[in-house]
């Protein structure tokens, strides 16, 4: 069973080396998009959930999955999406979000209970940390993020929408 | 007949006809990319597109678990004879102001219809509509604002918003066409009947028409309001438009042209 333990550890570390290919500063296991991994009769079974449900990145995230742990020496990998799994920007850590400011991005705010949304809200530019931002659009480059404009260092940034 | 079967039939009906709302709406907000007014808007209706996909994506799949065929299939490979889509979804986009007043009224539909499906005495549905539903949010906060500035902007938007509504708000009551089975799922508290969700939309959209003043089809009563207009219905039944040949057939011609390729 040691042996076991180690090798799951080992599958971690390795995931840990594939990126959202979206936000390229966090791994795959930063934004909780691998929820499990399991070792069988079958080989290696990780599971994933997507973060907005229509990322683009899935498949790609999927391929690296097993093209990384190939390279690493798990040969059977199977990489199961769950769609129905309860994700929430509420899970990323304090230092994931340390890594998404110092990447430029404004962080998601705590969700809490319910999502509340205003364009009115408070946003800190990640550059200069003023609180005197607007919301440009609720849209952005890609799914989770929105565009905003810092009027004190005059600089767009986006901000990862809570989810 | 063993229940659990006609139980699993109700839910994929109802699965299938909010997938297939949520692919043909999104087809047509996708038509906007690279063609709307303003670049923020052009930015926003691509991503609501890529997002009402990404939730057609999500019921496929819950389809699919149920013993359905995979989501390529359903999306690509059907006939648009066997879409359950509302026809509100399939009519052409039309000009800015329809499509912002139909994205409007959608999108209050869909929050309804979550926020119902979040007590789902199914599990799988009840986490998916959690998270679709925060994802709305971020919809609702740009419907709402689009919605109210077209309709207190200048004279031409005013007008444009007040026709848009005048076609698209009848169309809408059509989402709430009962799916087969329905009373099913709403015994086995799977779903909200749409009869108390289109109270609920009614409830949630009257206040912001009221606020930009403009007039939709509803009379108040004594005992609560009556509608001035019938439902566009059909499309749960499969009775369709011929809007919905053209959206499906532009919306398969590349798949259809290698069926099952990998890219």
């Amino acid at each position: 069973m040691v042996n076991q333990e180690l090798a799951l550890q080992h599958i971690w570390k390795t995931l840990e080396q594939v990126h959202d290919p979206e936000i390229p500063v966090l791994s795959v296991v930063d934004m909780r998009i691998v929820r499990n991994v399991e070792i069988g009769e079958g080989g290696v079974r990780v599971e994933i959930t997507p973060t907005f449900s229509g990322c683009p990145a899935m498949e790609l995230i999927r391929q690296e999955i097993r093209d990384r742990l190939r390279e690493a020496g798990f040969d059977s990998v199977t990489v199961e999406k769950n769609v129905a799994l309860p994700w929430s920007t509420d899970m990323l850590s304090e230092p994931v979000r340390e890594k998404l400011r110092t990447f430029g991005i404004a962080p998601p705010p705590r969700v809490e209970v319910e999502l509340k949304l205003s364009a009115a809200e408070i946003v800190q530019c990640p550059f200069c940390a003023s609180g005197d931002t607007k919301l440009e659009s609720e849209f952005g480059a890609t799914l989770c993020k929105q565009l905003y404009y810092c009027l004190s260092c005059r600089q767009s940034f986006e901000r990862f929408k809570s989810l | 007949m063993n229940p659990d079967l006609t139980l699993s039939k109700a839910t994929k009906s109802a699965l299938l006809a909010m997938a297939d709302d949520e692919l043909v709406i999104g087809h047509r907000d996708s038509e906007w990319t690279g063609h709307s007014p303003i670049l923020e808007e052009d930015i926003a209706f691509s991503n609501i597109a890529q997002d009402e996909i990404g939730h057609a994506l999500v019921w496929f799949t819950l389809y699919e678990e149920l013993g359905g065929r995979n989501p390529d299939a359903m999306g690509f490979e059907r006939p648009w004879k066997d879409f359950t889509c509302s026809h509100f979804v399939a009519y052409p986009r039309g000009d800015f102001a329809y499509t912002v007043v139909r994205q409007f009224l959608y999108d209050h539909q869909e929050v309804v219809r979550l926020q119902g499906l979040r007590a789902s005495s199914n599990e799988r549905i009840r986490n998916a509509a959690e998270r679709i539903l925060r994802e709305e949010s971020y919809h609702i906060l740009h419907a709402d604002g689009l919605f109210e500035r077209l309709a207190q902007g200048t004279r031409e938007s005013r007008d444009r918003t007040q026709s848009a509504v005048d076609r698209a708000f009848q169309q809408a009551l059509g989402l709430f066409e009962d799916t087969p089975g329905e009373a099913i799922l709403v015994d086995a508290g799977v779903v909200r009947a749409n009869a108390s969700l289109l109270l609920d939309w009614v409830r949630d959209i009257q206040p912001i028409f009221a606020r930009a003043g403009i007039k939709i089809p509803i009379r108040r009563g004594e005992s609560g309001f009556t509608f001035e207009c019938e439902p566009d219905y059909g499309g749960r039944v499969g009775k369709h438009l011929p809007d919905l040949a053209g959206v499906v057939e532009d919306m398969q011609s590349v798949y259809q042209l290698a069926p099952g390729g990998r890219w």
